[in-house]
């Protein structure tokens, strides 16, 4: 007998170890998210994908990357309050980073960008921040736009976990925390970061970029200018299950 | 440099989870934490280099920036604010010829604001290179400023400057008690033989050997007690030490959370300063209790990095513990009861006092908030089973340990067993440490402490909650007033808004920055405070101060970012006027002043008459 939870109304299946967002993204089920990364172990920090869920301790919000199925649950996930929270969070980081779409060159391949295009995100709501992040073009290949960076840390996962570098790490706290590189001198130059790296290929908006390919696809012929995010989310299911830590990141030792 | 770095590593066995150790020992050592010692340490503990720079990034007292021979940290918690911290500061950087929060330029001094230090009973205060001033005035600062322009080393200062009061008022039963260290445990391991009747009686029990049948019984003696945590969550003890007891694994952690940085929190400084023996004794019970005769049990004592005073005492405690044989191998005796206690300092981060940042923390790394479950029982410290407890409940348990459960569940209330140590600060004639039985009121503490004209009392700090008068008839328990311990008494001459502002920017300070909703959030409450309290504050901002609470509450990744609208909203809700006596517009406010904006317009051609202005007639 397979185990189920309770998605809005509808069963989902899952698999013993499954998360609520891994379970539901494999039964073609969609949540909305933007930290998690179907390749490495969730570790919850955007909080896009937070649900309620009403299980034997009462109800309450978790973020379903790190809440673990469990049969009997009853998650609301499609709710307007779930959707409000996520446009809020989606609206901080707009108006915590300097974004600007229109001149970004991820613009249309970018993940919040969609998320915030699908979920009706039309301001950002907020007084912006506008933190001064310099950029770092010091390496042939890369170029470093921080200030498009949502500390998701899929980079510093996929270094340490996949590439076996480190390359990427953070450092600060609160509204100071921010992504630094590998090398004394602080310059992406000086790291051993390469063409091919998991790393360089992971991030969902426009901080890690490829030099000499800018714009080589047209805007409005990109990823999220076809469909949008929550059509697309569900191709690569299902998707495995995650394995392994992370010795490098933040809350998921 | 590399000499001493060197012996540092050596002294830390170049083990990587002593990494957050080695460098507040650097930044003892060196003043600051080089580009240079990065690369030696990262090297010597075969860690990334960008992972040690993160590490050292994280915590407020390591400075990665240049070194300094004197950083000042004045705290700058609510207390300090109301004794007149700021104006002092401002002294001191003029005598100093200093601009606060810039290293001057001859690398000499730096001075800035921390969180609360834990003083408040004896502020204003500063760190001096991380050693606590407590009681500053004009004449201290005199005094410290002549010290510095003469460059004497901190440890040539005068040890009075240093004095730290314990300024306890009212004793019960856990800081009058008459025990003598081993009493408690003592008392513990006498159980194996006592219970032996009863044993036979329920056959699940035969078989089990003494020295197990001592730490059963012990653990049902906590359970009985119905002891429950005294750091603010108050979960039962018993439960928690059972639940680490039945967890798997052959070796277990024992905790002790020292990390008291909810500001308005003292009594912990007091407990470890005036019971030391106590809290071990505590800690050596609940190893006891949740196995340790079993298989290798270790504990650790996170001390807050302010209470740094302290270190040098603990380890001579602890020093003396083991030569009595009340730690280390086969303790009082007991063939395989071996325990043991070691140290580790914070150094500046309010959120290491959540036990899972704690236990990152303990392990070398940033202290982030894990992901729960699992929980620290099961997989705690590296992984294993660990119990992590409030220095109060580590004392409270030797208690039970030495005079049973029933006796200690007697006092208090039905709900909340035992007594509460309170912290009380501010507008009081006699702040200090009042230990009562649970159930006492509000206004009996005020009366106590010789509180005049109250107008609001804060409740376990900026986390918990704020009362008003007609609430005075409250009580200190789980079933009403939970606290961790502090009690800031604010008079009718105080503006609660600026409390809450405090109280707003200390969270921003403090968020760890791991979820969006409290790194941009609690930032965003910060900017929103500052913003009404320069006067371009509306109606809009009070309402999007509730919008904050909300997506923090549904959203955030643990308890700091729950509570971080709590004071907002507690003296919103009981004090409005002082809100709305700073608002530009009740009804609406652009957040833009367009008339404001023409004002470079009208200098340049020189015009400054009616015509040059907006209309103004809403004003």
């Amino acid at each position: 007998m397979t185990d189920t939870f309770q998605l809005d109304g509808e069963d989902v299946s899952f698999a013993p170890g499954q998360s609520v967002l891994q379970a539901a993204l494999a039964a073609g089920r969609y949540i909305p998210h933007l930290c998690y990364h179907p390749e490495f172990k969730p570790h919850g920090s955007c909080k896009v994908c937070t649900v309620k869920a009403n299980g034997g301790f009462g109800n309450r919000y978790a973020a379903s990357c790190t809440l673990p199925a469990q049969a009997g649950l009853n998650v609301e996930s499609e709710t307007e309050e779930m959707n409000e929270l996520r446009r809020t969070l989606v609206q901080m980081l707009f108006a915590e980073g300097n974004h600007f779409c229109p001149s970004c060159e991820k613009s249309g391949n970018c993940t919040l960008q969609a998320l915030g295009s699908d979920l009706g995100v039309m301001t950002a709501g907020f007084r912006h921040f506008y933190p001064d992040r310099p950029v770092d073009a010091s390496h042939p290949e890369f170029l470093l736009d921080f200030n498009r960076c949502i500390l998701c840390e899929l980079c510093v996962r996929a270094s340490c976990e996949v590439d076996n570098k480190c390359v990427f790490a953070l450092s600060g706290r609160g509204l100071d925390k921010h992504l630094i590189v590998n090398a004394a001198s602080g310059k992406l130059a000086d790291t051993d970061v390469a063409l091919g790296d998991k790393a360089v290929d992971v991030c969902p908006v426009g901080v890690i970029l490829k030099k000499r390919v800018g714009f080589a696809v047209p805007i409005g012929q990109r990823r999220y200018d076809q469909r949008p995010i929550s059509a697309q989310a569900l191709d690569d299911a299902p998707r495995q299950a995650a394995v392994g830590g992370c010795a490098a990141c933040e809350g998921t030792s | 440099m590399t000499h001493e770095l060197q012996s540092i590593l050596a002294r830390h066995h170049d083990d990587p989870t002593r990494l957050l150790q080695v460098l507040r020992e650097v930044q003892e050592a060196l003043s600051w934490i080089s580009p240079e010692s990065i690369d030696y340490v990262a090297d010597q503990l075969n860690l990334p280099r960008a992972r040690v720079e993160g590490v050292a990034g994280f915590y407020s007292f390591l400075h990665t920036n240049a070194a300094c021979r004197y950083r000042l940290l004045f705290s700058d918690n609510i207390t300090d604010r109301m004794l007149g911290n700021q104006a002092l500061l401002a002294a001191l950087c003029e005598k100093l010829w200093v601009e606060r929060g810039h290293l001057s330029e001859d690398g000499l001094v730096s001075i800035d604001t921390t969180s609360c230090t834990g003083l408040c009973d004896q502020g204003p205060a500063l760190l001096v290179n991380g050693w606590a001033i407590p009681r500053l005035d004009a004449a201290r600062l005199d005094q410290i400023a002549e010290l510095i322009l003469a460059q004497t080393p901190v440890a040539q200062w005068p040890g009075e400057l240093f004095a730290v009061e314990d300024n306890i008022r009212r004793a019960d039963i856990l800081l009058g008690h008459e025990l003598q260290p081993g009493d408690a445990l003592r008392a513990a391991l006498s159980r194996g033989g006592a219970i032996e009747a009863a044993a036979n009686a329920r056959s699940w029990r035969e078989g089990i050997p003494t020295a197990e049948q001592g730490a059963l019984t012990t653990l049902e003696e906590i359970k009985k007690s119905n002891l429950r945590g005294r750091g603010g969550a108050g979960f039962t003890t018993g439960l928690k030490w059972e639940a680490c007891r039945n967890a798997r694994g052959p070796l277990r952690y024992v905790v002790c959370n020292a990390d008291e940085g909810e500001p308005g929190t003292f009594k912990d400084r007091v407990l470890l300063t005036a019971q030391a023996d106590l809290v071990f004794e505590g800690m050596t019970v609940c190893a006891y209790a949740i196995g340790a005769s079993a298989g290798k049990t270790k504990g650790f004592l996170y001390l807050r990095g302010e209470y740094r005073h302290l270190l040098d005492p603990l380890n001579e405690v602890l020093a003396r513990r083991r030569a009595a044989n009340l730690l280390g191998k086969g303790i009082l005796g007991q063939a395989g009861f071996d325990f043991d206690i070691e140290i580790h300092l914070g150094a500046g981060a309010y959120v290491c006092g959540e036990e899972s940042a704690l236990i990152e923390s303990l392990e070398g790394k940033r202290g982030i908030p894990r992901n729960r479950p699992p929980y620290p029982v099961t997989h705690g410290y590296l992984q294993r089973p660990t119990t992590v407890n409030n220095v109060e409940t580590f004392c409270a348990a030797a208690l039970v340990s030495a005079q049973g459960g029933d006796w200690y569940r007697s006092i208090g209330t039905t709900k909340s067993a035992g007594t509460k140590v309170l912290s009380v600060s501010g507008d009081c004639a006699r702040p200090g440490i009042y230990e009562y039985p649970f159930g006492v009121t509000v206004r009996q503490v005020l009366e106590d402490c010789g509180a005049a004209n109250t107008l609001a009392v804060q409740i376990s700090g900026p986390s918990g909650v704020c009362i008003a008068v007609d609430e005075f008839d409250r009580r200190i328990a789980f079933e009403d007033l939970a606290t961790a311990g502090a009690f800031m008494v604010f008079d009718a001459s105080r503006d609660m808004f600026e409390v809450a502002r405090n109280f707003a920017h200390f969270f921003a300070h403090e968020s760890c920055g791991f979820c969006t909703p409290c790194r941009v959030g609690t930032a965003m409450l910060r900017t929103t405070m500052d913003k009404i309290a320069e006067g371009h504050g509306t109606l809009y901002d009070l309402a999007e101060i509730e919008k904050l609470d909300r997506v923090l509450n549904q959203s955030a990744h643990c308890g700091l970012g729950h509570t971080a609208c709590n004071p907002t909203l507690d003296t919103l809700k009981r004090f409005r006027p002082s809100y709305e006596r700073r608002l530009k517009s009740q009804d609406f406010e652009p957040a833009f002043d367009l008339d404001g904006a023409l004002a470079a317009a009208r200098r340049m051609t020189g015009r400054d008459d009616a015509g040059a202005h907006l209309s103004t007639e809403d004003a």
